[in-house]
């Protein structure tokens, strides 16, 4: 069974038809990129996964281990083990890091009947995971993402999706507004996360951020369906010629 | 000129005029205080309750609100006094010196007067007027320019019971004093009490107000404290209160604070079918910083007012004034605040921020910041903001896998948090946000 399958989605932003009819299979073990011009479906794909309201999907089907993704809430979908890294990680004054951290570990635990993490438990996780992405301590006492440089933002993402374990991570232009050094850094995190149980879904507008998370499967996003797939190849001939064929193609 | 004739009174009004005739010869005090009263009370015949087209009452229409004037509470009985003992464990761990009130009426029984500090004095106020206190004498009535207000004209004319402070200069009290006012009794009634501080030059304070009363008790509280904060002294003030679901309850603080001072006040609301927090605050020497803040949440049909009137009648005082009001229900928050800073009142430092987070359709915020300048060299400002809570965050914290209603939960401590935060005692900080947490566990 495959761990994701999108069968036909078709969703509606407005009243304005954004993916027609997208299908997509994603097995445990892979890294799957989803490339595309501005205004193709990416980000709207990324944001029906995770259960964003005001996305309508008018058709087709979505399943996660077998189960109707659609049907669940966000905060269920979590639980079962997606996860989605923002493009813009949002600011939430007056909650500490940590405990927003430990709030949405315990939640999801809880929820899949696992026994929830005492403090102790739960701060050498974060130590530990922290280092290894090399997120400042001081940065988890302070309100999340609050003050936090455009880097910062996506190394906080990295870390709670490495605190969170997910089985399906969706990382939405996590390249944006990153400098070389510090997309090498995220990148390294999510490298270090790959593993045979765990699935990713890399959204990206340019190639660069593939060097550094190599895709087993590259796919073409235009005009709301997947309009190509091939190998990681597929990227640097993108990045040679662009997307004026493809949105000549969909037109 | 807002000087109106009433010749039709409504049927508060004319409660009220009657209580007044009859109680005048009882209430505590000699021939000086039954004039103040008299003078006090005529105040009020000459204008009536405020109502909505009185500028600083605009939101909290009295007159249509006040259908009627309770009778004045009867002495408490032995039930009500073992209903106010448990009242007075409200700050639950927080260690305090408490002088409990019962419908108005100092109980010595259920009080802490034992080994007062060093500089400490502590006199009921029915007492302290009866035997013309040389303290009330002085300071009653006259801390800084509110006798015009209407509700506070009420008080003066009614007033029975309260606390007499005074803190000797340089003294620095151990615990906190929590004056407790407990509505304890079983009938309807009106409870007038008033309260002066006074805080001498360098002496340490924190005063606690709570005030609470029987959730099916159909009562009226009008309640006054003035706050006399000499010069250097460092005074913190929290009012919690916490009255019954039919309770209507006024209250005004009115302060004078000396040169190079420390203020800080909090107003805390969640109880209570009307409640009105005026603050007057007169900034009389250079150099003081004083930070205003609170935090009403508020269900149901639920209707709390804060207004705020902050003096800068001295250049060289830092203000600060941060209102938060969560409102659910068809709940209404107030907030009015006005900077006033006088001609020579340079160096002025006065910023007014209110905000109000609506968590249902219904609920109404009404606010109104205004700034009165008549310096030139000053800096103030003020904001205002009312909203729902935040969709895209709400989304975040679900998406990385927190219940809604969990999330709302947090974003609402985080919004009222910010408020909170500026309590210096560490223990009534957690108190107030166990409160939060419980309000928000309470909904729906």
């Amino acid at each position: 069974m495959a761990l994701l399958e999108i069968k036909n989605l078709q969703v509606t932003v407005d009243g304005r038809e954004i993916l027609k009819g997208l299908d997509l299979t994603v097995n445990a073990g892979e890294v799957h990129a989803i490339m595309g011009p501005n205004g193709s479906g990416k980000s709207t794909l990324a944001h029906v996964l995770a259960g964003k309201e005001h996305y309508e999907v008018t058709g087709g089907t979505v399943t996660f281990e077998g189960a109707d993704l659609l049907a669940l809430e966000p905060d269920e979908r979590a639980a079962r083990g997606l996860f989605l890294a923002f493009q813009y990680p949002l600011e939430i004054p007056g909650v500490a890091t940590m405990t927003f951290l430990r709030t949405a570990l315990n939640a999801q635990r809880k929820k899949r009947g696992e026994p929830e993490l005492s403090t102790p438990e739960f701060m050498k996780l974060v130590r530990e995971a922290s280092k290894k992405l090399g997120v400042d301590q001081d940065m988890l006492r302070r309100p999340v993402n609050v003050g936090f440089s455009g880097g910062e933002k996506k190394r906080n993402e990295i870390l709670q999706m490495a605190l969170l374990e997910p089985k399906l991570c969706v990382l939405d232009e996590t390249d944006s507004g990153l400098d070389i050094d510090a997309l090498k850094v995220v990148a390294d995190g999510v490298n270090r996360l790959r593993s045979p149980e765990r699935a990713m879904i890399v959204i990206t507008h340019y190639q660069r951020l593939l060097n550094h998370i190599v895709p087993d499967v590259v796919h073409v996003l235009s005009r709301g369906r997947i309009v190509r797939t091939g190998g990681k190849e597929l990227a640097h001939e993108l990045e040679a010629k662009g997307y004026a064929g493809y949105q000549d193609e969909a037109a | 000129m807002t000087a109106e004739v009433h010749p039709i009174r409504t049927a508060a009004e004319t409660e009220l005029c009657e209580a007044f005739a009859s109680a005048k010869a009882r209430l505590p005090g000699g021939q000086d205080v039954a004039a103040r009263r008299e003078a006090a009370f005529h105040r009020f015949e000459a204008r009536g309750l405020p109502h909505r087209r009185v500028e600083e009452w605009k939101y909290t229409d009295l007159r249509a609100m006040m259908r009627d004037a309770k009778p004045l509470a009867s002495p408490p009985d032995a039930a009500a006094k073992a209903r106010a003992k448990t009242a007075a464990q409200v700050l639950g761990d927080v260690e305090c010196r408490r002088l409990v009130f019962v419908d108005g009426v100092f109980a010595a029984d259920l009080s802490d007067l034992d080994a007062l500090e060093a500089g400490l004095t502590v006199r009921p106020m029915a007492e302290a007027l009866a035997a013309g206190d040389p303290l009330v004498k002085g300071y009653l009535g006259k801390v800084a320019t509110a006798e015009d207000d209407v509700a506070l004209s009420l008080n003066t004319a009614f007033m029975g019971d309260g606390a007499v402070i005074r803190i000797a200069a340089g003294a620095s009290l151990d615990r906190p004093l929590h004056l407790v006012f407990a509505a304890a009794g079983d009938a309807p009634a009106s409870i007038f009490t008033r309260s002066l501080v006074v805080i001498e030059k360098g002496a340490r304070a924190m005063l606690v107000e709570s005030h609470q009363g029987a959730e099916g008790r159909d009562y009226q509280v009008n309640t006054a404290i003035e706050l006399v904060v000499e010069d250097e002294a460092h005074v913190d003030h929290v009012k919690i209160t916490r009255e019954g679901a039919s309770a209507l309850h006024i209250s005004s603080l009115v302060a004078t604070i000396g040169a190079r001072a420390r203020f800080n006040a909090f107003a805390f609301t969640t109880g209570g079918a009307v409640v009105r927090n005026q603050m007057f605050l007169r900034f009389d020497g250079e150099g003081t910083v004083a930070a205003l803040r609170g935090a009403s949440l508020l269900a149901g049909r639920q209707h709390a007012d804060v207004t705020v009137f902050a003096d800068h009648a001295v250049g060289g005082c830092q203000s600060r004034e941060l209102f938060k009001s969560v409102l659910d229900g068809e709940s209404r928050g107030v907030f009015q605040g006005k900077i006033t800073v006088r001609p020579d009142a340079q160096q002025t430092d006065a910023k007014m921020m209110t905000q109000a987070l609506l968590l249902s359709e219904t609920a109404e915020a009404d606010n109104k910041p205004e700034l009165e300048i008549f310096a030139d060299d000053v800096q103030c400002g003020h904001g205002a903001t009312a909203g729902k809570l935040d969709e895209d965050l709400l989304f975040y914290l679900k998406a990385r896998g927190i219940p809604a209603k969990e999330a709302e939960a947090l974003l609402v401590r985080a919004f009222v948090g910010e408020a909170i935060d500026g309590i210096e005692h560490a223990g009534l900080r957690e108190l107030l946000m166990d409160a939060v947490i419980a309000w928000v566990a309470a909904r729906d």
